[in-house]
Formats: C-alpha cells, structure tokens, sequence
C-alpha cells in the first residue's frame, strides 16, 4: 500500500487529518504525521519529515501532503534527504484536509503512486457547494 | 587561510543572537514576528551540535544545514538549512579556504536557496542581500582580491540591498499577502543574510 505524510506547521492539524483520512479510509492506511517541531512549537522540521516518510514507505512508495509556505519547502528539503534511498516520493500540489482523504482512500483500494498522487492533487478542484 | 569553521560559526551565532530583537522586530512589521527567535534557537543548536575540533569545513557546514533545518521551524529553516548543505558539498573535506574556494561556496548556497525558495532577486528576499553580495565578491576577486578583499565588497553590496529590500514589495513568502503594504519596511531575512556575511568577514579579519 502507497503511504501517506502529513505535512503541516501545527502538530494537531497534522495528527488530525491523519485521523480523519484513517477513519474514512482504513484504520490499515499507511499515514504518518508529520506536524510541528519536535518540542510542539509551530513549524515544519525537514528531518522529521525524512523521517516520516521512511516510516511511512512499505515498499510501494509514499505520497506527502504539505500546508502553506514552508510546509512545502521542508517537505522538498526532506525529499532530498532521502535522494540516496531507494524511496518513491511524490509531493502532492493538493489541499491537506481533502487530498489527504482522498489519497487514502486511493491507497486502501490499492492504487500506485501516480494514482494516489492524482487522487489528492483533483481534491483541489472539489466543489463543496452546488 | 587556516580556520576555525566551528569559531565562525559560533561568531555567527552570536552576531543572530545580538540581533534576535531586531530581526524579530523588522519581521513583527511584514512577517509573523519570529525571525530573529527562529534563527536564534537554531544556532544555538549548532553551537551545541557542530564538534569543536573537527577541522572539516565541509562536515561542520552540512551539520549546521541539518540542526538549522530540524531547529528553526520559520522558511528560514529549509532556506538557510539548504544553503549550508549545497556550500558543504563544494568543501567536503577542506580544512582551509581560498578565496576561490568560497566563491564556489557562496555560489552554490544561493542556488540552493533560489532552488528551495523558487525566488529570484526583486522580491524582498534574502536573495536581494546575497546575489548582489555574491555578484561583488566575485568581481573583487576576479581583479586579483584576496578572501578579506571580497567579503569586504560582499558585505557592502549586502547592506545597499537590504537597503532596497525597503523600497520593493514582497511577492514571496509571508510578507506578500501585505503586496504592495510591504513597500517600505526592511526584509529581515536579508538583514539576517547580511549580519550572516560580516560575520564570516570579522572572522577573516580576527
């Protein structure tokens, strides 16, 4: 199963979504999150997020989601950390809350990495009113 | 000229540490008012982190990279923390620097950080102390400038652009949702930028 990391500044919007995709997806799905600093402050930490995304790799490769800002640059950062690893990452240029669901609810129907990252990425343009 | 990587790195974080205020302050006006704390917190884990007597130029910068990235939390976290690491690559394994030696360094720091920020010069960034502050340094020593030489033109053209960071507005980073209200204040990541070379510079200089 594709594994997803939670990218963002606040450890609790982290932590959240990882839930809530959990919840709707499967308690089974590889989500890790990846939120704050290690104290709990705001903010993104780039080894944290290598981290994360080796925890969350089982071998099909792992899909990150970041929020605004430098959110996107540590997960960048942290990606490059892992360049001499043999780990397929994709960043997802997607919401967190709904692309985070939506990609795990594609990794726990089995979809491969590109399908996963597609997934979170059409999340964006989801209408939530008629 | 023979060196202390970790004494330089250790007057640097000083120098942030003597600014924390300051730089939080210029970021309290455009920014989210923690630049200077951000940066402060993080040199004083790699004070903490870098070995004393490890005279590998190269091995202290890439661990300075990796603390900055784990300790700063702020964009200046992955921007400062890629620029250490991509100048580590240049001088892995040096344990002394020509003047040469840190054009290459300073060359592939501010890629490093044009590559992470996806930002070019113009728009209030760090960028605006540095690539002038590199564009200076190379010129000097292209016409025969030692190290000192260079970081002295570096650290002018620095100041004259954190100088125009004030008359620009931001299209990158935090400050930009202020647009055009960013016209006016000083951008604190090119004053940290700044206050990063004079300190590498009074190092030189003893």
């Amino acid at each position: 199963m594709v594994g997803i990391v939670i990218v963002s500044h606040s450890w609790k919007i982290a932590e959240g979504v990882k839930d809530l995709a959990r919840q709707v997806a499967s308690p089974d799905a590889r989500i890790v999150a990846a939120g704050g600093m290690a104290d709990g402050e705001i903010g993104t930490d780039a080894v944290m997020i290598s981290e994360a995304i080796r925890e969350a790799d089982g071998g099909d490769g792992v899909v990150v989601l970041a929020d605004l800002g430098s959110g996107v640059m540590s997960a960048e950062q942290a990606i490059e950390l892992l360049e001499d690893e043999n780990i397929a990452v994709r960043l997802a240029d997607a919401p967190v809350v709904e692309g985070a669901v939506a990609a795990a609810v594609e990794a726990a129907c089995g979809g491969k990495i590109d399908e996963v990252t597609s997934a979170a990425e059409e999340a964006r343009g989801a209408r939530k009113l008629n | 000229m023979a060196c202390s990587v970790y004494e330089c790195l250790a007057l640097i974080g000083a120098r942030i540490t003597e600014n924390r205020d300051y730089l939080t302050d210029l970021d309290r006006e455009i920014g989210d008012a923690d630049h200077g704390a951000n940066m402060a917190r993080g040199f004083a884990a790699v004070v903490e982190k870098v070995p004393r007597d490890n005279p590998d130029i190269g091995a202290a910068l890439k661990k300075t990279g990796m603390t900055l990235l784990s300790t700063v939390g702020g964009a200046s976290g992955p921007l400062y923390g890629t620029a250490y690491m991509e100048a580590a690559k240049v001088l892995a394994g040096r344990e002394a620097l020509t003047a040469e030696d840190f054009a290459a360094a300073l060359t592939a720091a501010v890629a490093g950080i044009q590559k992470r920020g996806h930002a070019t010069r113009g728009e209030k960034t760090m960028l605006d102390a540095l690539i002038p502050a590199l564009e200076a340094y190379t010129a000097r020593i292209a016409g025969g400038g030692s190290l000192s030489d260079g970081l002295d033109s570096a650290c002018a053209a620095a100041r004259e652009g954190v100088a125009y960071t004030k008359t620009i507005a931001a299209t990158k980073g935090r400050a930009s949702y202020l647009g055009e209200r960013s016209i006016g204040h000083q951008d604190p990541g090119a004053t940290s930028a700044a206050i990063t070379l004079e300190a590498i510079r009074d190092y030189t200089k003893g």
